[in-house]
């Protein structure tokens, strides 16, 4: 049953997924491993559309997930299984609250957490390196470190071009949206047929 | 209050949080603005403070801290069932539009000039995830224990193959003790 299974995903990405939805993204990686729901590459088409969409990251990134494993209704039930966890969670602290709200824990929490999270996010790169401009069959084949070294390892020069240029953008001009990135980068995608 | 009376701002809750999430792109730190100006300015649900002070709570929590902050905030009008319209509101655009925009899309990728665009989004999105990190080692990693958790974080993730909650875990419970441990030496 392909909506068991997406629901208790998704619920498992809603409860353990700490750090807003970027945080999500570790869980969809290991669920286009796992699943033949969609790839690493539609991952990170669904994360630009989630960017250029109206809407909270994570809950666009949930429903387009949700959709690519079973249309239309795994789009609501992904969506829904990942707030339920939340939802849950989130009436035990408001509840709380009024002990929190001197924020001495909530401070601390996140002075620890920050840097696990921002490590997730370092190793959510690097897989997603090897869906865009480094190639080694072997390494997405298999997902272990020592493959790097035993499988060839080759590199898109295009593809790093416009990685490059789209993170130097992104450094020099932080108000900058990320929809506009996106745009500059599909028109430079044709122009140099990547 | 009547019935009918809760229903209707009930009703409320759900479409402020629904347009809050209509007009916002991105989520997490962007969505603030917006939110301090509905919540505070325009209804004055909340004081200025509130809104950061459910800002850090809800990044603590697990889930999407919009969703997260707009529960925070819809519980605070009308207790559970409160929660429970702000949290549907803040995500029912998402559905709608996503759901729209999905099926539209990949019947599109087919097309070449449409693979070589997604090819060099990919590429973006790469850069886009690696200027996020990037952002929050300069926020998060504040002095040597930081450093610690992160590569102790990064080692167990990609050494170990834990999953990602176990780093994050973690992370929150060595951040209480060390800050436990230093106000302790701090009142001695």
């Amino acid at each position: 049953m392909i909506f068991i299974t997406l629901i208790y995903e998704f619920f498992k990405t809603g409860l353990f997924a700490i750090g807003g939805g970027y945080a999500t993204i570790p869980y969809l990686q290991a669920m286009a491993e796992k699943y033949p729901w969609f790839t690493n590459e539609t991952l990170m088409d669904m994360i630009a559309i989630s960017e250029s969409t109206p809407g909270p990251i994570g809950i666009n990134m949930a429903t387009y997930a949700g959709w690519a494993a079973a249309g239309i209704p795994g789009g609501i039930a992904a969506t829904l299984a990942l707030i339920t966890p939340s939802a849950l969670i989130t009436f035990f602290a408001a509840k709380a609250l009024a002990k929190f709200s001197e924020n001495r824990h909530v401070a601390a929490a996140l002075y620890g957490m920050r840097p696990a999270v921002t490590a997730l996010i370092i190793w959510a790169c690097a897989d997603f390196a090897f869906a865009t401009v480094i190639r080694n069959p072997l390494f997405t084949e298999t997902q272990r470190l020592m493959d790097l070294f035993n499988g060839e390892t080759t590199v898109k020069l295009k593809g790093l071009a416009v990685f490059a240029a789209a993170f130097f953008i992104l450094r020099k001009w932080e108000r900058l949206h990320p929809a506009g990135i996106i745009a500059a980068a599909a028109v430079a995608g044709i122009v140099l047929k990547l | 209050m009547s019935t009918g009376d809760v229903m209707r701002e009930l009703l409320h809750i759900f479409f402020v949080f629904a347009r809050i999430g209509a007009l916002t792109f991105g989520g997490g730190y962007s969505m603030l603005p917006l939110m301090r100006r509905e919540l505070t300015i325009k209804l004055g649900w909340l004081a200025d403070e509130d809104v950061i002070n459910y800002f850090a709570v809800a990044q603590c929590l697990p889930g999407v801290i919009a969703i997260n902050t707009s529960m925070l905030v819809g519980y605070r009008r009308r207790k559970l069932p409160g929660l429970l319209a702000a949290g549907l509101g803040m995500a029912l655009p998402s559905i709608i539009i996503i759901l729209i925009i999905a099926g539209f899309i990949t019947g599109f990728m087919e097309t070449e000039a449409v693979g070589h665009a997604f090819n060099g989004i990919r590429a973006a999105v790469l850069a886009l995830i690696l200027n996020t990190a990037v952002k929050m080692w300069a926020t998060g990693v504040k002095d040597i224990f930081g450093v610690i958790i992160f590569a102790a974080s990064l080692g167990a993730f990609v050494c170990l193959a834990v999953s990602p909650a176990v780093p994050v875990i973690c992370g929150i419970i060595s951040g209480i003790i060390i800050k436990e441990r230093s106000n302790r030496k701090g009142q001695q």
